[in-house]
């Protein structure tokens, strides 16, 4: 049997020093039950929670949240897979309902990481990479990105001005939602001029710590015509994990969970990367979402510097890509990230995306990296 | 030599492969060679990942090697901020394996991925306390 999204929520993401993590989770479950039809709280028989809880003051982040949103005494838990801790909690209640221990599941992938600084940040995800070996020399997340991008470049011929237009495109985008954390327009130069953060990766290169959250409610075919008139179908599901370091990776120019996910992904939903009509991805830093074009097949290994070039991950190109504003200009709340993703992916194949839709969105793609690349979601979504 | 003198701030103490900072401290860049199926790492592994075999011996790496990627970090992490900027390379041994570290002697300019470069075991003389690490420099 199926297993479809029949509602959607999503909060302000950004400098959410207004409220605590429960409120934040308040907000997009609220809105993701008034998105069903006749869907009542009491319906749901699980929370999962995609979350990473290092960043929050908060211990055990499910209890919080499951008393707030007021769903006592049903069950509840957490996923965490880094950033894609939200892929990660949906690929959970997938799994729930699939198995028939659950009819009804809600997921909200929730995140505050502005209570702690950038450095104590930068620490903390720098520990993402293997702390025995690595992360003893200073490593950080934008720097393990970097060395992604400089071997890229070396073997590929990608270059800074690619990595600019990556930026440029994604927050002409998020300039139109108002859910991002940054709603304004950069230029290439604007990019190219910015400080430089971990060679060749600049400020602009990176998306911004944020706070958020995200809600999605899930049920099998049986219920789902009841609560939604389109429920949007999750008809590939791909999970896969690569090497914590990079020393014991076979390369440093794609990201192999990614591949492995992706290929999973098409296999289960019986499609070709050529037939997904818009994708949200993993755009943490612009060289991820050039690697992801490749190792999502959307174009050749190598050529992901092109593809952004000639402007196919636009509208009007090949495969548009990230057209809510991606991380880039949404802010990346960790735990939260996966789960937006779904939510534009909802939207764009109801057709409800207004100045951002995309012309006869059918079949949508999430693609949700965890860490440096130890983990990938890749989800299929079809009406 | 407990390995929780490997490293600027270390964060694993205590590990079955801490022999390495013994070596290290005398100078020599070792990694493990499990006994059973000969399989080789670096950075070295209590636990073969090939054939799961427990039991392993220490080899002595030349240091020799090529340069694979590398990054100026100017935004630190807490703890390394006194230090910024700095370039962290990672090298293809020629032995086998990879290791990450800071690249020490070569200037920013003459700095490109397939150079190649030696691995030295180094000793940071500027702190009280004993802190082992190595640089990538020019061979």
């Amino acid at each position: 049997m199926k297993v479809g999204i029949v509602g959607i929520g999503h909060g302000k993401f950004g400098n959410r020093s207004d409220a605590t993590v429960q409120e934040l989770a308040f907000e997009p479950f609220k809105e993701a039950i008034e998105d069903t039809n006749n869907l009542r709280r009491e319906d749901i028989e699980a929370l999962i929670v995609g979350s990473v809880p290092e960043y929050h003051m908060q211990r055990s982040l499910p209890g919080v949240v499951a008393e707030y949103v007021g769903m006592n005494p049903k069950s509840t838990w957490l996923t965490e897979a880094a950033c894609a801790s939200g892929s990660a909690a949906i690929r959970t209640a997938y799994m729930a309902i699939k198995s028939g221990v659950h009819d009804i599941v809600a997921v909200i992938g929730v995140q505050k990481m502005r209570e702690l600084s950038t450095e104590e940040i930068l620490a903390l995800m720098g520990r993402v990479g293997d702390v025995q070996w690595e992360s003893i020399f200073g490593t950080t997340f934008p720097g393990y990105y970097a060395l992604y991008a400089n071997r890229h470049m070396y073997e590929f011929g990608t270059t800074k001005e690619q990595m600019a237009l990556v930026a440029v495109k994604n927050h002409f985008y998020g300039s139109m939602n108002p859910y991002a954390f940054f709603q304004k327009q950069v230029t290439k130069e604007k990019v190219l001029g910015s400080d430089e953060v971990a060679f060749p990766v600049n400020v602009f290169d990176c998306c911004a710590n944020a706070d958020g959250a995200a809600c999605v409610i899930l049920t099998n075919e049986k219920h789902a015509k009841k609560f939604n008139d389109t429920p949007i179908w999750i008809e590939g599901i791909g999970s896969a994990s690569s090497q914590m370091s990079l020393l014991r990776r076979p390369n440093l120019v794609e990201i192999p969970s990614a591949v492995e996910a992706a290929k999973q992904a098409y296999k289960q939903a019986g499609v070709k990367p050529s037939d997904i009509s818009v994708a949200d991805v993993h755009d943490c830093f612009t060289i991820a979402e050039i690697m992801a074009y490749e190792n999502l097949g959307f174009c050749d290994r190598g050529k992901g510097g092109k593809f952004i070039e000639e402007k196919q991950s636009y509208i009007d190109g090949k495969t548009p890509v990230n057209v809510d504003g991606g991380l880039k200009a949404k802010g990346h709340p960790v735990g939260a990230t996966g789960v937006s993703m779904t939510t534009e992916i909802v939207k764009q194949i109801r057709g409800e995306a207004g100045k951002r839709q995309v012309s006869d969105a059918e079949i949508g793609l999430t693609h949700n990296v965890g860490g440096i690349g130890q983990y990938t979601f890749v989800h299929i979504l079809r009406r | 030599m407990p390995f929780k003198y490997f490293g600027k701030i270390n964060f694993t103490p205590y590990t079955k492969v801490e022999k390495f900072s013994e070596y290290l401290h005398k100078g020599k860049l070792m990694g493990s060679k499990c006994k059973k199926c000969g399989e080789t790492y670096f950075p070295p592994r209590a636990d073969c990942l090939k054939c799961m075999d427990d039991k392993f011996e220490w080899v002595e790496y030349s240091g020799k090697g090529t340069l694979h990627s590398f990054t100026t970090i100017h935004a630190a992490p807490k703890g390394f901020e006194d230090i910024v900027p700095y370039t962290l390379g990672i090298v293809d041994l020629k032995e086998g394996g990879r290791l990450i570290s800071w690249i020490g002697d070569i200037p920013q300019k003459e700095i490109k991925i397939g150079m190649s470069v030696k691995v030295v075991p180094r000793i940071f003389e500027e702190i009280p306390e004993i802190k082992l690490y190595y640089t990538i420099e020019k061979p």
